[in-house]
């Protein structure tokens, strides 16, 4: 499978979930773990692209695929990916532990509607929980991140 | 929390997975895993095989058959959401799918897995009901359809046999006026319980062990719903009636 633009081997165990295989094989440790199972939305990564959870997929089964993980956003020519910029700039965080999650699944949402309503925006962030935030500086980053994403 | 250990199997084709969970006891076949790997994370499933059905090609499609719309076992929920056949043909399971818990979730979940899994207060199963479709059941002795009415048996079982696939899921196109709402503690959370309207008939869920159909005039009439810490059995009697109030009113 290929994580952030590397291959990396499969696993041996098919009972090694994806997220811990990224945090303990792999040593990616911003995917956050939060539930496991598939409700708080930490471990979202991308998966080709779409946002998944990853404690709700079995390492084996990334085979042949492309996982991007909060590592794998920002690029040497860009510290902050816009979403992450977003939410430096509007303080969408504050422990900051679901913040991957967000930032993945906002960079979903971003691609699924470039210009996301109020609505399209609450829709996009509600299968992630945040325990500190509120959510009110959450919805502006995700606005500032559209904005941001269009330059 | 890690799932126990299992056997895993990843054939490449339907006849593959049919021959395969024809010569194995207590498996348990993975689609979308969004329902499965919790319940295996959990431990309340300890399943001694894994059949990982993603690797089949071509089980993916959404097309229109017989007058209505057949979803394939591969077609994720999100891939029904965003389909043009879909919102033309059966604008109700349109309306249905995006009430199935998160974006992210219906990313990777199927459409044919959640109503194998037959969860008594998912929205699908009772679509399914309320339109009266059916599913195609795939396995070495052959394939057959399951009408919907036949299908859910009882909480998360259904009249699959444990060597059968379910390869399709077939829904007759929807008519005005149709109506799906439930109501749940927070948005994407399982449903404390619900109504599907299809012109005139009312398929209920989350207040019985299968989705039910009901008499729209005395919709809770007969139904003894279970209590919890999330609503009590009198308080999933009242927003039946309710929600079918709603429903009917349009």
């Amino acid at each position: 499978m290929k994580v952030n633009g590397v291959v990396y081997p499969t696993p041996a165990d098919p009972r090694r979930l994806l997220s811990d295989h990224l945090r303990h094989d792999l040593g990616l440790t911003g995917t956050h773990v939060g539930c496991e199972h598939g409700v708080c939305g930490c471990c979202t990564v991308l998966l080709d692209g779409a946002p998944v959870r990853s404690c709700l997929l079995l390492a084996v089964q990334a085979e042949g695929h492309e996982v991007t993980t909060i590592e794998g956003l920002a690029s040497d020519a860009a510290p902050l990916h816009p979403v992450q910029q977003a939410f430096h700039e509007c303080h969408g965080l504050q422990c900051g532990f679901c913040t991957p999650g967000f930032v993945l699944s906002v960079v979903g949402l971003l691609a699924q509607h470039p210009n996301p309503t109020p609505e399209q925006v609450d829709e996009g962030i509600a299968g992630n929980l945040c325990r500190c935030t509120g959510y009110a500086s959450i919805r502006r980053a995700v606005h500032r991140a559209a904005e941001l994403s269009q330059k | 929390m890690k799932p126990p250990p299992f056997e895993y199997r990843a054939p490449t084709t339907v006849e593959e997975a049919c021959a395969v969970l024809a010569s194995l006891e207590d498996a348990k076949v993975l689609a979308g895993g969004q329902s499965l790997v919790p319940l295996l994370n959990f431990r309340l499933a300890r399943p001694a095989y894994i059949v990982d059905i993603n690797r089949i090609a071509a089980i993916d499609r959404i097309y229109e058959r017989d007058g209505g719309v057949a979803v394939q076992a591969l077609a994720r929920q999100a891939a029904v959401e965003d389909s043009e056949i879909v919102a033309r043909v059966c604008p109700l399971l349109t309306a249905a799918v995006r009430l199935v818990a998160h974006r992210v979730i219906r990313n990777r979940g199927t459409l044919c897995g959640n109503l194998a899994h037959a969860d008594p207060a998912s929205e699908l199963p009772a679509v399914l009901l309320a339109l009266g479709g059916h599913v195609v059941a795939r396995s070495i002795r052959g394939e057959r359809v399951i009408e919907a009415d036949r299908l859910f048996s009882g909480v998360m079982e259904t009249a699959l046999a444990p060597d059968e696939l379910l390869v399709e899921a077939w829904f007759p196109a929807s008519s005005q006026p149709f109506a799906v709402i439930e109501e749940s503690r927070r948005h994407g959370d399982f449903a404390l319980a619900g109504v599907v309207r299809a012109v005139d008939r009312l398929a209920l869920f989350g207040v019985a062990p299968t989705p039910v159909l009901a008499d729209p005039r005395d919709p809770a009439r007969g139904l003894q719903p279970s209590g919890d810490l999330e609503a009590t059995a009198e308080f999933r009697l009242h927003l039946v009636r309710v929600l079918t109030g709603k429903a009917f009113a349009a």
